[in-house]
């Protein structure tokens, strides 16, 4: 007997065409109150916005900015040395281009558009032909980055990796230079350092120093024995405890006390101690918690193999216990930046401390609102874009798996 | 091999051994460490007392007791130039309590608010929500606080040319005034009125306190409507499906199903926002608040004495944290899901 | 080694203690283990048979008693319990290899640090035992690639690459789907009829049949009886010891 199959054909699934108006009906109006909230929250910002975008567009001068441009973003760095920062973000651009390409999957449009943004900064009013070339020129370096990245895969993956990692002593090799008497490659001293390019500098400069130190701390913090596990946790826990702008303060004021005689610190490397001191203790508990995640199994087993402590904690925890907290400790670092804007309390002349001082000027009193806004609008922008970047690779990288 | 061997005799075998039990190993390793330290903490500590001798200052929590000759912009107890640098910090510790408690306060209503918001199905309310997490998420809460007062409360326009809000709230360059209630001679709501070059009846907050209560209350109300909303999402999703298929409305859903469990999920994080609030606070020294890291900035200015003031106010933030994390521990604890 | 007796035991066993705080894991194990034996320890769960097997390689500690491997006692002293781990490899109940290195790499990684070989000797030797093992293939993957049954496979090896006088295996196969247990226990017994010594926790009666010597019930702490498979198997002494049997076989 032979079964009757009804032979349907396939057929696609129905065209719905969203109209705009049908897209606004049920996004905007599908209820009576959700109507009021559509039309109630829509005059409140335009009576708050309105005012503004009129202000930014008329009364506001912003003459402020481009006459300080330069300030903002390197502070008092001799302009003849601009090469190093210049050289500084190619590096970055190709580094980050390549790892775009290489470990994000899907939606490269995005990444296009991110690395091509710098070119409207090409358009920036006040801006010298050179460094509008050298803008470009990075928009090029990435770009060339992400299509190497993309067509050679996976095969460049430890080299990137190394990248990264070897970049940051790098940049502060390079910005601060070498030698003290030599005319090409000097050393430019601190004092010089400013702007967002301090700001930089002192996020790098923590997370390089931060890094060893908070993961001692975190490996102590578990000993066994009991003085070793007793200072760690003290130190965390009060580190962690005070804000950060007491360890700024005492890092100013009381650490030159314990130095001995005659060896004095500028007041750039006193903050850079206390970013230090700070970052590790956050460093020590989000590396505590990888460590806390790995099975006793693989103590045991490391321990039967005969592998002593050292061995064990350097070829099989740590490696293990990074990999799983790399999302979080790319977090703190992001934070990091935003944080390093409290040496300006303590008279240092970082992205913002210099716009502080900048107002001060009599050209320039009362520019608060411009100044400010453009400083929220960097700070901004490049912690959104860390954040984004960082959530992308992270899902490309697949951490967690393996 | 038990044996020993033939060459080595057996008192030496013993110390051997003894210097190699692993118990030994331990306690040496942590002899080394304490030494290590030790000797460092000596280091510095010689290099304390001798800078301190050098600079002629010795140290001690007597001038505690000595006459403050500063003035304080705004306090909750009495407090003039004649008053001692300890009631001075007196002054400073509440009006940080102060803000404090209004923050968490406000940043927890506007956190919920927000968060919801987040997940509202309105696509302006959703979309509003979301620019202001991001906002707040991205810029550095002191730039905040900076552009709040220096950038819009210090250009706001005199008292006479007050910005109005509906609801009787006024913004001048003396500040935000709103309406209050009196106690006495009985409990009355008084609205602030224009008397010629002030406003009476009403409370009128500083400049600086209310640039610092703002910017603390939406920047961690930002940080807080996140949780709120990773809580309530957390919570899954069949819990919300039973409610809806039982009957219940979006908002009954929310409020008597969603939200209780969600608490549980979002207090302890809510906890470390709290904390961070309270040690945020300290930043009211970059915009003139006189909060307890002012005064005591000022007092260890005016006297030389910061060491003595940084363990201060060191000691008195710790426990600040301590005190707040464990209250929330406690209420923590009280509200755990009781499993089988 | 000089002169050694003939017939001393490579594993021997005298009054051995340990408590777990208040709670005594062991009271008083005598054992002596012969080179070339198998020895399949059964019995109840929390009647201290791995916390016997895991003093062994010193991953737990004894509180009393004396405890010989192969001529070096274990104590506190940190020389001897390193010769005895050298002596000793152990195959875990959770395989615990590492998920970060390849195959290869957690067989190669402690012959290398610990042992000092160049990565060409690691490297022939681990395919050696790769091939031994029955999967050669798998050399370059990742444990998290791998089935249980391979993942265990690989963990004897890594064992094996130390070139242990005994191995110590803790429930082997009890974390293993059961389609998984005979390539597992058909290694181990590849391995027991090339002349390893071995100590054996497990409830697989099978293996114990084929190829263990001697086979010792524990319970409560205790051992209650030992013997010959053939002892065990046809006429059990003890009543726990029947059973325990009687529940163990009828599935």
């Amino acid at each position: 007997m032979t079964t009757a199959t009804v032979d349907r054909k396939i057929l696609p699934p129905p065209i719905e065409r969203y109209t705009v108006l049908g897209w606004v009906y049920k996004n905007l109006f599908s209820t009576w109150y959700d109507a009021l909230l559509t039309l109630g929250s829509a005059t409140v910002l335009y009576l708050v916005f309105a005012p503004m975008i009129g202000w930014a567009f008329t009364t506001a001068k912003w003459e402020v900015i481009n006459a300080n441009l330069r300030l903002l973003m390197i502070g008092q760095y001799p302009p003849s040395e601009l090469w190093r920062i210049w050289a500084c973000l190619y590096i970055a651009a190709i580094i980050l281009g390549v790892s775009w390409g290489m470990w994000v999957r899907g939606s490269g449009g995005v990444g296009i558009a991110l690395i091509v943004a710098p070119f409207f900064f090409m358009l920036f009013p006040s801006l010298e032909l050179n460094d509008r070339l050298n803008l470009g020129g990075i928009v090029i370096a990435a770009l060339a980055g992400f299509f190497i990245g993309r067509a050679r895969g996976k095969s460049l993956s430890r080299l990137t990796t190394l990248s990264w990692i070897v970049y940051f002593p790098l940049v502060i090799f390079l910005v601060r230079g070498l030698n003290e008497e030599k005319q090409f490659f000097g050393v430019i001293g601190s004092n010089f350092w400013g702007g967002l390019l301090l700001t930089f500098l002192l996020t790098v400069v923590g997370i390089v120093f931060s890094f060893p130190f908070g993961v001692l701390l975190a490996l102590g913090r578990r000993s066994s024995l009991t003085f070793v596990k007793m200072f760690c946790i003290i130190f965390i826990e009060v580190i962690r405890g005070v804000p950060f702008i007491t360890i700024l303060f005492m890092s100013q004021l009381v650490l030159p006390l314990f130095l001995p005689a005659g060896l004095t610190l500028d007041r750039v490397i006193r903050a850079m101690a206390g970013v230090i001191i700070f970052s590790a203790a956050y460093l020590a508990e989000n590396v505590r918690g990888g460590l806390q995640a790995i099975p006793k199994g693989q103590f045991e087993a490391a321990e039967a193999l005969g592998l002593n402590g050292f061995q064990t904690t350097i070829y099989i925890i740590l490696p293990q216990a990074l990999r799983a907290v790399i999302p979080i400790l790319v977090g703190q670092f992001i934070s990091l930046f935003k944080d390093t804007s409290l040496v300006a309390i303590v008279g240092l002349y970082d992205l913002l401390g210099i716009s502080r001082s900048l107002l001060a000027q009599p050209d320039f009193i009362g520019r608060q609102p411009e100044v400010y806004m453009f400083i929220s609008a960097i700070y901004w922008m490049f912690s959104y874009v860390m954040s984004y970047i960082s959530q992308r690779l992270e899902v490309r990288m697949g951490v967690g798996e393996r | 091999m038990t044996q020993a061997s033939p060459t080595r005799s057996t008192s030496t075998n013993r110390l051997l051994a003894f210097l190699r039990d692993e118990r030994f190993l331990q306690a040496l390793s942590q002899i080394i460490f304490i030494l290590i330290i030790g000797g460092v903490a000596y280091w510095l500590t010689q290099n304390l007392l001798a800078a301190l001798a050098r600079q002629g200052i010795r140290l001690g929590y007597g001038f505690l007791t000595e006459t403050a000759g500063f003035d304080i912009g705004e306090m909750m107890i009495e407090y003039s130039r004649e008053s001692l640098f300890a009631r001075a910090l007196q002054v400073g510790l509440l009006n940080t309590l102060l803000v404090c408690f209004w923050g968490i306060i406000s940043s927890t209503i506007i956190g919920l608010v927000v968060g919801v918001a987040r997940l509202s199905t309105n696509f302006i309310i959703n979309r509003i929500a979301w620019v202001f997490i991001e906002l707040m998420r991205n810029i550095p809460l002191l730039v905040l606080l900076v552009f709040l007062h220096g950038g819009i409360f210090l250009q706001l326009p005199r008292v006479r040319e007050a910005i109005a809000i509906p609801g009787s709230i006024y913004l001048s360059n003396r500040g935000l005034t709103i309406p209050w209630f009196t106690l006495t001679p009985a409990f009355s709501i008084q609205v602030p009125e224009l008397q010629g070059f002030n406003f009476s009846g009403g409370l009128t907050l500083s400049p600086e306190f209310s640039a610092l209560l703002i910017g603390l209350s939406i920047y961690t109300g930002g940080f807080i409507a996140e949780i709120v909303r990773a809580g309530i999402q957390a919570i899954s999703k069949g819990q919300t499906e039973a409610a809806r298929a039982l009957g219940f409305s979006w908002w009954q859903t929310l409020r008597l199903i969603i939200l209780p469990q969600a608490m549980r999920v979002i207090i302890p994080p809510l906890t470390s926002q709290y904390l961070n609030l309270t040690k945020n606070s300290s930043l009211a020294v970059a915009i003139g608040y006189p909060d307890l890291l002012s005064i005591s900035n000022t007092i260890s200015n005016q006297t030389g004495r910061s060491i003595e003031m940084i363990t201060i106010i060191m000691a008195i933030y710790l426990s600040l944290s301590l005190i707040t994390s464990a209250i929330l521990n406690w209420y923590n604890n009280k509200v755990r899901l009781v499993e089988r | 080694m000089s002169e050694q007796i003939i017939n001393q035991p490579i594993i021997s066993c005298r009054d051995v203690h340990k408590w777990f705080g208040q709670f005594q894991a062991l009271r008083g194990i005598d054992m002596d283990v012969q080179k070339g034996e198998v020895i399949v320890i059964f019995g109840p769960s929390g009647s201290g048979k791995s916390t016997f097997i895991r003093t062994i390689n010193r991953l737990e500690e004894h509180q009393r008693g004396t405890i010989i491997i192969d001529g070096i006692e274990l104590t506190h002293d940190v020389r001897n319990i390193e010769r005895v781990r050298s002596e000793t490899g152990m195959v875990f109940q959770q395989f615990n290899l590492f998920p970060h290195l390849t195959v290869m790499e957690n067989i190669t990684l402690a012959p290398m640090r610990v042992r000092k070989w160049k990565r060409e000797q690691a490297d022939e030797v681990g395919m050696q035992l790769l091939k031994r093992v029955g999967i050669p293939e798998q050399a370059y993957k990742y444990p998290g690639q791998l089935s249980g049954g391979q993942q265990q496979r690989v963990a004897i090896a890594r064992a094996l690459a130390m070139q242990p006088k005994i191995m110590l295996f803790d429930e082997p196969t009890s974390a293993l789907d059961p389609e998984m247990i005979k390539e597992v226990l058909d290694v181990m017994i590849e391995l027991a009829r090339s002349g390893m010594t071995m100590m054996v926790v497990t409830h697989e009666m099978g293996f114990a049949r084929a190829v263990a010597h001697k086979m010792y019930f524990f319970d409560q702490g205790q051992i209650v009886e030992s013997g010959t498979p053939d002892e065990i198997f046809k006429s059990p002494k003890e009543d726990r010891t029947k059973l325990f049997l009687s529940q163990v076989l009828s599935h």
